[in-house]
C-alpha cells in the first residue's frame, strides 16, 4: 500500500459512501474555510476530532491512517518551519505561545489532508463525475475526468511492461549520474506516450461507433438525488460555518497552555 | 433485403499514397454471416470502417464510389446515425470499455441516443444476458479477462439493437477458451436473432463452419467472394497466403493424390464424416 | 570445460519455484522444469496460468519467492537482469512496448550499446540482424512507420542482435496472419538448428502443432504435463485441463479412432499420408 491509497476510492458500502458528493463537497469546503479562519490550537483540534467519527463510519480507518502517515513528513516540516520563523522574527512572544502556534499550523494542515482523504476515499470517480455533470459542468469534461481515472491502473501496468521489456534489452535505469538517469527514462516514456496516443485513437473510434454526440439531451444511467442524510450534512456544515464565524468575531479563545496551567 | 451495398468503392487515407482498397463491389443481404479474410494490410479493416461511417467522417481521406448501409448513403449520414444500424466491435478488448462499471459501459451508446433511463436498464440486462456477462454487471471492466471484456464490448454494441454487427478480428488477443465463447455468442446472434454478421478473421479453422459466404481480399481488392467450400478449396486462396482450415487442406492433399472425398470439409468433425462416408462406400 | 559438460547440458533448471506478486496473488506454486541446451520448448496454457511469470524468471525480471532458477549454471538471484539478458533474449508480446528509436538501425543497436559493445561490433551485428529478418531496406526508417508485422520483426531483430544463447518468445503469433506465422515458424526452426535454445509461450495450438516442440502444459501456476507435442496435444483430458484446444488434426483422429486410425497425429501432411494409404486400399 502506498500513500496514494490514502486518497484512492475504496469500493465498500457505508453511510458516508452513500452521501451525495455535492453534500460532501460543501462539507469539505466549510471545513477548509473554518480551518483557515482560526490559528488557535483549540478550535483546530476540535475540527480534527469532529472528523474521527466520520472516518470510522466510513470504515476507512486503515486508508485514513495511511494518508496521515504519508503527510507526517510534511507536517513535521511545517511545524519546524513555523517554529523557527516565529522564534527568530516574533521576538516578544513566549516560547510556549510560539510552540502552540506552530502546533496549530500543523494541525490545520492535518485537518485539510484529513478532509480531502475522507472525500476521495468515500467518493467513487463515477459519482464524482456525475456530480460534476449535474452541477452544470460540460459533459465532455466530466467524461474526460472519469475516463482518465479509469485508465490509471491500465497505464501503470503498461509502464511496468515497458520497463520490463527495456530491462530485458539491458537497460539499467538506476545506473549512472543524475543526467544519465533522466536519459534512461526516454526508452520508457516514448513507448508509453506512443501507446497512449494509439489507445486514445482507438477509444475515440469506439465512442464514435456508439453514437457519441447523437443528441444534445443525453440521458445518464444514474442520477444523484439529495437525500435526508445529505441535507443533514449540509445543515451541519452550515451550522459549523455560522458558529465559527460567530466565535471568531465575538469570543476570545484562550490558549491551550493558559487552560492547562 | 440488401443491408450493405458498395459500388466501385475506392478509399485513400489522408496521408496515403495509394488507395487502401479500390474498386470494391459488394452486396451483403440481411441475415447473412459473412467472413472477410486476407493477409495483413489487404484493406479488410479499412473496408469495415466504411460500414459504419468511421470512414469518411472520422478518418477523412478520399472516398470514391457509392456505399449504402441499410438504405443510408454513408457519405451523407454522420457516424452516430449509421452506428445505430451497424454495430462495430474492434480487435483490442482493452480499448473498447472506458467506464468504471460494466453496466455503465453497456449504457454508453443508449445514453448518447437519449433513450429513457428505464428503457436503458432493460436493454442492459437483455444484452448482458445474451452475451453471458450478466453476472459481471457491477464489476469494473479493467478487472475482467480479455474474453469477458470482449463479450461486454459486444453487449454494449448489441444494446443499441443494430441490424448488422461488424467484428474486426475480435479474438486475436484471446486464448482458445475465450475465443470459443465469442464465436458462440456471434453464432447465436446470427441464428437466433437473424442478425447480419460481418466477421474479419484469420482463424478459419474455427469460424468458417458458421459462414454463409467468405470474401478474400488481397492488396486492396476483393479477389474471392462466394461459398466457403469453394473459396477455401480453391488454389487461388491458398496462393494468396490465407490460412485455410486443416480439414480443407487435407481434402486437397488427398485429391492431389487421386482420392476424391464427397465435398471439401471445413472443420475436423466434418472431415471425419466425409472420410467415414468414403470408407463405407 | 568439457569436464563440466554434464552440469551445463541443462540450460535452464527451475527447482521448486514459488512466486507471489506484491498484491498477494500466487502466480507460481512449485514449478520444476529442466530445459536442455539447444532444446525447443513451447509453454502452453490459458491466460493467467503463469506462463509469462515463469519465463520472466528466466532472465531475472522476477526473482523467486521460494525455490531457485539456474540459467546456464547461474543462480538468477545472484545477478542483474542486464547480465542475464546477454544469455537470455526475451521478446515481448507487443513490439510497441519497446520501440522508441528514430530509426530501425538505432532501435537494434540499443541493447548492444547497453551491453557495451564497441562501434565496429555494433555495426556488424546490426547489419547481421537486419539481414537475418529481411529488414535491410528499413534501416533508416522510423520503426513507427512500419506495419504491425514489420514492427514485430524489428523487435525480434533487436533481441537477436546480441546473439543470446536462449531465445524466449512471448505469444509471438498474436495478431499475425498465416504467412507471417509461417515465416516466423521457419525462422524459429532455423535458429533452433543453429543450436539456440528456444522457448515459446503461446496458446496457439495450430502453430505449435506445426512446429512440433516439447510441450509444457501449465495450469494455475503448476506444470501439469510435459512431453512430445504429438503425445501431449492429442491427450484430450490434459488439453481440457489446461483449457487449450485440441489441434484440428488431433480432433479428426480422435473421431476416426473407431476405424483403427492412430491417435497421436497432429501434422496435416502426416495425416494425409496415413489417410491416403488407408483410402487407397479401400479403393
Amino acid at each position: 500500500m502506498s500513500v496514494f491509497d490514502g486518497f484512492k476510492f475504496r469500493s465498500i458500502s457505508s453511510p458516508i459512501h452513500q452521501l451525495d458528493p455535492r453534500a460532501k463537497f460543501i462539507y469539505v469546503c466549510v471545513l477548509f474555510t473554518v480551518a483557515v479562519m482560526f490559528n488557535n490550537i483549540i478550535p483546530l483540534l476540535i475540527l480534527f476530532l469532529i472528523q474521527l467519527p466520520i472516518v470510522f463510519m466510513a470504515k476507512v480507518q486503515r486508508e485514513w491512517m495511511r494518508s496521515m502517515k504519508g503527510s507526517a513528513v510534511f507536517a513535521i516540516m511545517i511545524f519546524a518551519v513555523n517554529l523557527l520563523s516565529l522564534y527568530f522574527y516574533a521576538g516578544h512572544e513566549t516560547f510556549t505561545s510560539i510552540l502552540e502556534r506552530s502546533l496549530a499550523m500543523t494541525i490545520r494542515f492535518i485537518v485539510l489532508v484529513q478532509s480531502f482523504s475522507i472525500f476521495f476515499l468515500t467518493t467513487s470517480p463515477d459519482t464524482l463525475g456525475l456530480a460534476l455533470e449535474q452541477s452544470g459542468i460540460p459533459y465532455e469534461l466530466c467524461f474526460a475526468f472519469t475516463t482518465a481515472v479509469r485508465f490509471v491502473p491500465v497505464l501503470a501496468e503498461e509502464a511496468q511492461t515497458i520497463i520490463d521489456a527495456q530491462k530485458a534489452r539491458g537497460l539499467e535505469i538506476e545506473s549512472g549520474n543524475f543526467l544519465r538517469r533522466i536519459r534512461n527514462y526516454i526508452p520508457i516514456l516514448i513507448p508509453l506516450i506512443v501507446n497512449a496516443i494509439r489507445r486514445s485513437l482507438e477509444l475515440a473510434e469506439t465512442m464514435e461507433s456508439r453514437a457519441w454526440g447523437a443528441c444534445k439531451n443525453r440521458t445518464n444511467l444514474y442520477v444523484l438525488k439529495i437525500k435526508t442524510n445529505d441535507l443533514l450534512l449540509i445543515l451541519f456544515s452550515l451550522l459549523l460555518l455560522t458558529v465559527s464565524i460567530y466565535v471568531s468575531i465575538n469570543v476570545y479563545i484562550p490558549s491551550l497552555t493558559s487552560l492547562l496551567i | 433485403m440488401t443491408v450493405i451495398e458498395a459500388e466501385r468503392l475506392t478509399y485513400t487515407y489522408p496521408a496515403g499514397e495509394k488507395p487502401a482498397f479500390r474498386d470494391v463491389n459488394l452486396k451483403i443481404e440481411e441475415g447473412e454471416f459473412v467472413i472477410i479474410t486476407g493477409p495483413s494490410g489487404c484493406g479488410k479493416t479499412t473496408l469495415c470502417r466504411c460500414f459504419n461511417g468511421l470512414i469518411p467522417h472520422f478518418y477523412g481521406g478520399k472516398l470514391e464510389g457509392e456505399i449504402r448501409v441499410c438504405g443510408l448513403n454513408v457519405k451523407e449520414h454522420p457516424t452516430y446515425e449509421i452506428a445505430q444500424r451497424v454495430g462495430m466491435v474492434f480487435q483490442n478488448p482493452e480499448n473498447q470499455l472506458f467506464a468504471l462499471s460494466v453496466e455503465k459501459d453497456v449504457a454508453f451508446g443508449l445514453e448518447n441516443l437519449g433513450v429513457p433511463r428505464e428503457e436503458i436498464r432493460k436493454r442492459i440486462d437483455w444484452a448482458l444476458k445474451i452475451t453471458g456477462t450478466y453476472n459481471l454487471k457491477n464489476r469494473p471492466p479493467y478487472e475482467l479477462s480479455g474474453g469477458q471484456q470482449q463479450r461486454v464490448a459486444i453487449a454494449s454494441v448489441l444494446a443499441m439493437n443494430p441490424d448488422v454487427m461488424v467484428l474486426d478480428e475480435p479474438t486475436s488477443f484471446l486464448d482458445p477458451a475465450g475465443a470459443e465463447k465469442i464465436f458462440e455468442v456471434i453464432e447465436r446472434l446470427n441464428r437466433e436473432m437473424s442478425m447480419t454478421i460481418i466477421l474479419v478473421e484469420h482463424r478459419l479453422d474455427l469460424v468458417s463452419r458458421y459462414a454463409d459466404r467468405i470474401i478474400v481480399m488481397h492488396d486492396g481488392r476483393i479477389v474471392m467472394n462466394g461459398d466457403p467450400r469453394e473459396v477455401l478449396a480453391s488454389e487461388k486462396t491458398r496462393l494468396i497466403g490465407v490460412g485455410i482450415p486443416k480439414a480443407t487442406m487435407l481434402y486437397k492433399l488427398l485429391k492431389h493424390r487421386g482420392i476424391n472425398l464427397n465435398r471439401p470439409p471445413l472443420y475436423s468433425e466434418e472431415a471425419c464424416q466425409v472420410i467415414k462416408e468414403f470408407l463405407s462406400r | 570445460m568439457s569436464g563440466y559438460k554434464g552440469v551445463f547440458e541443462q540450460m535452464i533448471i527451475v527447482e521448486n519455484l514459488y512466486f507471489t506478486y506484491p498484491n498477494g496473488v500466487e502466480a507460481l506454486s512449485g514449478v520444476n522444469l529442466r530445459i536442455e541446451d539447444g532444446e525447443f520448448v513451447a509453454i502452453m496454457g490459458q491466460n493467467g496460468a503463469g506462463k509469462t511469470t515463469l519465463v520472466k524468471h528466466m532472465n531475472g525480471l522476477l526473482k523467486p519467492t521460494r525455490g531457485r532458477v539456474l540459467v546456464d549454471g547461474i543462480d538468477t538471484r545472484r545477478v542483474s537482469v542486464a547480465r542475464l539478458a546477454r544469455k537470455v533474449g526475451l521478446v515481448f508480446q507487443n513490439p510497441d512496448h519497446q520501440l522508441f528509436s528514430e530509426t530501425v538501425e538505432e532501435e537494434i543497436s540499443f541493447a548492444l550499446r547497453n551491453f557495451g559493445y564497441d562501434e565496429k561490433t555494433i555495426k556488424e551485428r546490426v547489419g547481421w540482424a537486419l539481414n537475418m529478418l529481411n529488414l535491410e531496406r528499413y534501416r533508416k526508417i522510423s520503426p513507427f512507420m512500419l506495419s504491425g508485422g514489420e514492427r514485430k520483426r524489428v523487435a525480434l531483430a533487436s533481441v537477436l542482435a546480441w546473439d543470446p544463447k536462449i531465445i524466449i518468445l512471448d505469444e509471438p503469433t498474436i495478431g499475425q496472419d498465416y504467412m507471417q506465422k509461417e515465416k516466423l515458424r521457419q525462422f524459429i526452426l532455423q535458429l533452433n538448428q543453429q543450436g539456440k535454445t528456444i522457448i515459446v509461450v503461446t496458446h496457439d495450438v495450430e502453430f505449435v502443432a506445426e512446429c512440433n516442440p516439447r510441450i509444457i502444459l501449465m495450469k494455475q501456476g503448476k506444470i501439469i504435463a510435459s512431453g512430445k507435442a504429438e503425445e501431449v496435444l492429442t491427450n484430450e483430458d490434459l488439453v481440457k485441463e489446461a483449457s487449450i484446444a485440441l489441434p484440428e488434426i488431433a480432433k479428426l483422429f480422435k473421431c476416426l479412432e473407431e476405424y483403427g486410425f492412430p491417435r497421436n497425429v497432429i501434422d496435416v501432411y502426416e495425416a494425409a499420408d496415413i489417410i491416403y494409404k488407408r483410402l487407397r486400399d479401400q479403393k
